[in-house]
């Protein structure tokens, strides 16, 4: 299954050497890093060589990593029914550059670049009708972010006076404790310390 | 599709948008819709989503990994175990780990349960969006049985939190696997029932014949999955092209990928009335082959100790206190974890930064793409044919909304 997946790697990273970085498979996936601005050439590709037919977008999604200069990295699953194999594609990009929209040759990606625009605020150029998705009316920021919190900024309440329902900002009686259990050793082995006594014991006895 | 008999003078008097929702009870949850009418005609329709949206995906990067376990029986609520499965086997191949042979028969056993769950909400809402009342009290009438079966293996009728990394939490109470055998020795007389009410029903096939048709172009292109593959006619079911568990291991002859002909609504719900018979078959084969032995992998760092363990070992105490507080950590990397859920792929894309909490959770909801494609799939119908595509798209907002 990888060595299949191997070959197929280096044959798109062959045929389009100017668009992905690298590859790896990895838990029996294959993972290519594609330059940004080629994104929709190289779906193109994938889409129509014999060896690929990755016909189904199966889904977009952003991951932020604040720290990197390119903040974002946007993730593309694509399948091939027709092969029966899975393939990941990953660009990084940031809050002011627009990646190329795969809505013209997967309408499904119209929702999926929706989403990832809500979430994250990362912008897609040359979809049709980009707005908010899943947030609500007039909200205001990007709740994927690592940087946003997790009890965001507005809370609702249906106000009896106004009759309507009213923003207004959160307000906790406690502060939201974020319960950190890295400890500074290295977490738990597999094997549990002190079992070996156990059997030593077991031995003498 | 336009009724020839109605034409008005002008264009402008016939063309006029209508809101649909959220709060309506075809629209199977919360969704509007603004739609675009021609006279009866559908020109545009415009989903609004999100008004169940509760963002488990940033709850999940709060949560260690068993924490966020109960989250996904919050998705497709009506499904809740099969959500559960893509989530413990996303984590179970970041960790190498191999779950023990009955654990798997379990949950093979439980997710098909979950289809018949899903299976039988979708038909008879979609029998009632079309005008029959009947058949949902008779299909309910099943679906409260195999409920009863999801409480005695969980505690719990629809949370149930039960598939956990490494198996499943506990083993079945004695008798249960009897009562499922019982139950599956008359589920087909059931389905015969509900089928003499819908399947040669006149307004039933009025309604469903060629409306909503889904070709293979559309397919590729709007991502779809699950009955919406196969009522077009191709067998495209992860349980056989990329089996997980131990669906490799169930014979041709019990399993069978049902495929429909036309793509249409009809052949949809079809689809759905024979694999509901199909899962019969499988969970009777699971009963009949279910090895015993362990549930859940004995002396892993994923599963808790036993308690009588806990009342001798100092370790299996600090062991199970780590945890339920600290929880296990998962090396860093990066996995996608897929299953066939009732309404098609679903599946969770899980980035780890080798932490006790997922970095990135992703959730790739089968619906999801299948509303998307609501207008694609819409327009050129009648109005009443919306709420009927809509009803044979599967849709529950749970997962859609995440």
């Amino acid at each position: 299954m990888s060595e299949a997946l191997k070959e197929l790697g280096e044959h798109i990273s062959e045929s389009c050497a100017d668009m992905v970085k690298s590859f790896h498979v990895r838990h029996g996936e294959l993972t290519l890093l594609a330059e940004r601005d080629s994104i929709l050439r190289l779906s193109k590709f994938l889409k129509d060589d014999n060896q690929c037919v990755f016909e189904t977008l199966i889904d977009i999604c952003g991951v932020d990593y604040p720290e990197r200069s390119q903040r974002f990295e946007v993730v593309y699953h694509f399948l091939s029914m027709r092969l029966n194999q899975r393939i990941r594609i990953k660009i990084s990009t940031n809050e002011g550059a627009a990646v190329p929209s795969l809505t013209g040759l997967h309408p499904s990606a119209d929702w999926f670049e929706r989403e990832a625009f809500d979430m994250y605020g990362i912008r897609f150029a040359g979809h049709p009708d980009m707005r908010r998705l899943l947030t609500d009316y007039g909200f205001e920021g990007y709740p994927l972010r690592k940087d946003f919190p997790l009890t965001g900024y507005t809370e609702v309440r249906y106000d009896d006076l106004e009759k309507r329902v009213v923003y207004e900002p959160v307000s906790l009686v406690q502060e939201y404790r974020n319960f950190d259990f890295l400890s500074p050793w290295e977490g738990m082995t597999k094997e549990l310390p002190g079992d070996e006594k156990a059997e030593k014991e077991a031995d003498n006895g | 599709m336009a009724d020839s008999a109605y034409i008005s003078s002008s264009d402008d008097d016939r063309k006029f948008t209508l809101n649909f929702g959220p709060q309506h009870p075809a629209a199977h949850g919360v969704l509007r819709m603004i739609m675009d009418l021609d006279g009866e005609v559908v020109e545009r329709i415009d989903s609004h989503v999100g008004l169940l949206h509760r963002g488990t995906e940033k709850l999940l990067e709060y949560k260690t990994y068993l924490q966020g376990l109960p989250y996904f029986d919050r998705l497709d609520y009506v499904a809740p175990m099969n959500q559960e499965h893509a989530w413990c086997l996303a984590i179970e191949r970041m960790l190498g780990l191999e779950v023990p042979r009955r654990a798997s028969f379990i949950r093979v056993l439980y997710s098909e349960i979950g289809r018949i769950l899903s299976h039988m909400l979708n038909i008879t809402t979609q029998a009632m969006d079309c005008g029959a009342l009947a058949p949902i009290t008779w299909g309910f009438e099943e679906r409260e049985v195999l409920i009863g079966f999801y409480e005695r293996a969980s505690g719990s009728r629809m949370h149930s939190a039960y598939f956990r990394p490494g198996g499943v939490h506990q083993d079945l109470p004695p008798d249960l696997l009897d009562d499922i055998m019982h139950f599956c020795s008359r589920f087909p007389d059931a389905i015969a029932h509900i089928e003499g009410l819908i399947t040669e029903n006149r307004i039933f096939k009025q309604r469903n014949v060629d409306i909503g048709v889904v070709d293979e172009k559309m397919i590729m292109e709007w991502g779809f999955s699950g009955v919406m593959v196969r009522g077009s006619g191709l067998a495209w079911d992860l349980r056989r092209s990329q089996p997980y568990e131990i669906y490799d291991e169930i014979p041709g002859d019990v399993f069978k990928v049902v495929v429909g002909n036309n793509g249409d609504n009809y052949d949809r719900y079809v689809c759905r009335m024979e694999e509901m018979l199909i899962s019969c078959d499988i969970m009777k084969w699971c009963i009949e082959n279910m090895p015993e032995g362990e549930v859940l992998l004995a002396g892993s760092k994923v599963s808790p100790p036993r308690r009588g363990d806990m009342k001798r070992s100092m370790e299996a105490l600090i062991h199970h206190f780590k945890l339920y507080t600290e929880g296990f950590h998962v090396p860093e990397g990066e996995v996608y974890a897929c299953v066939e859920a009732p309404k098609g792929e679903f599946g969770v894309y899980l980035v780890s930064d080798g932490t006790n909490r997922p970095y990135r959770a992703k959730i790739r909801a089968p619906g999801y793409p299948h509303l998307a494609a609501m207008d694609h799939l819409c327009k050129g119908h009648m109005l009443a044919d919306v709420s009927a595509i809509l009803g044979s798209l599967d849709i529950v907002f749970g997962e859609i909304d995440r």
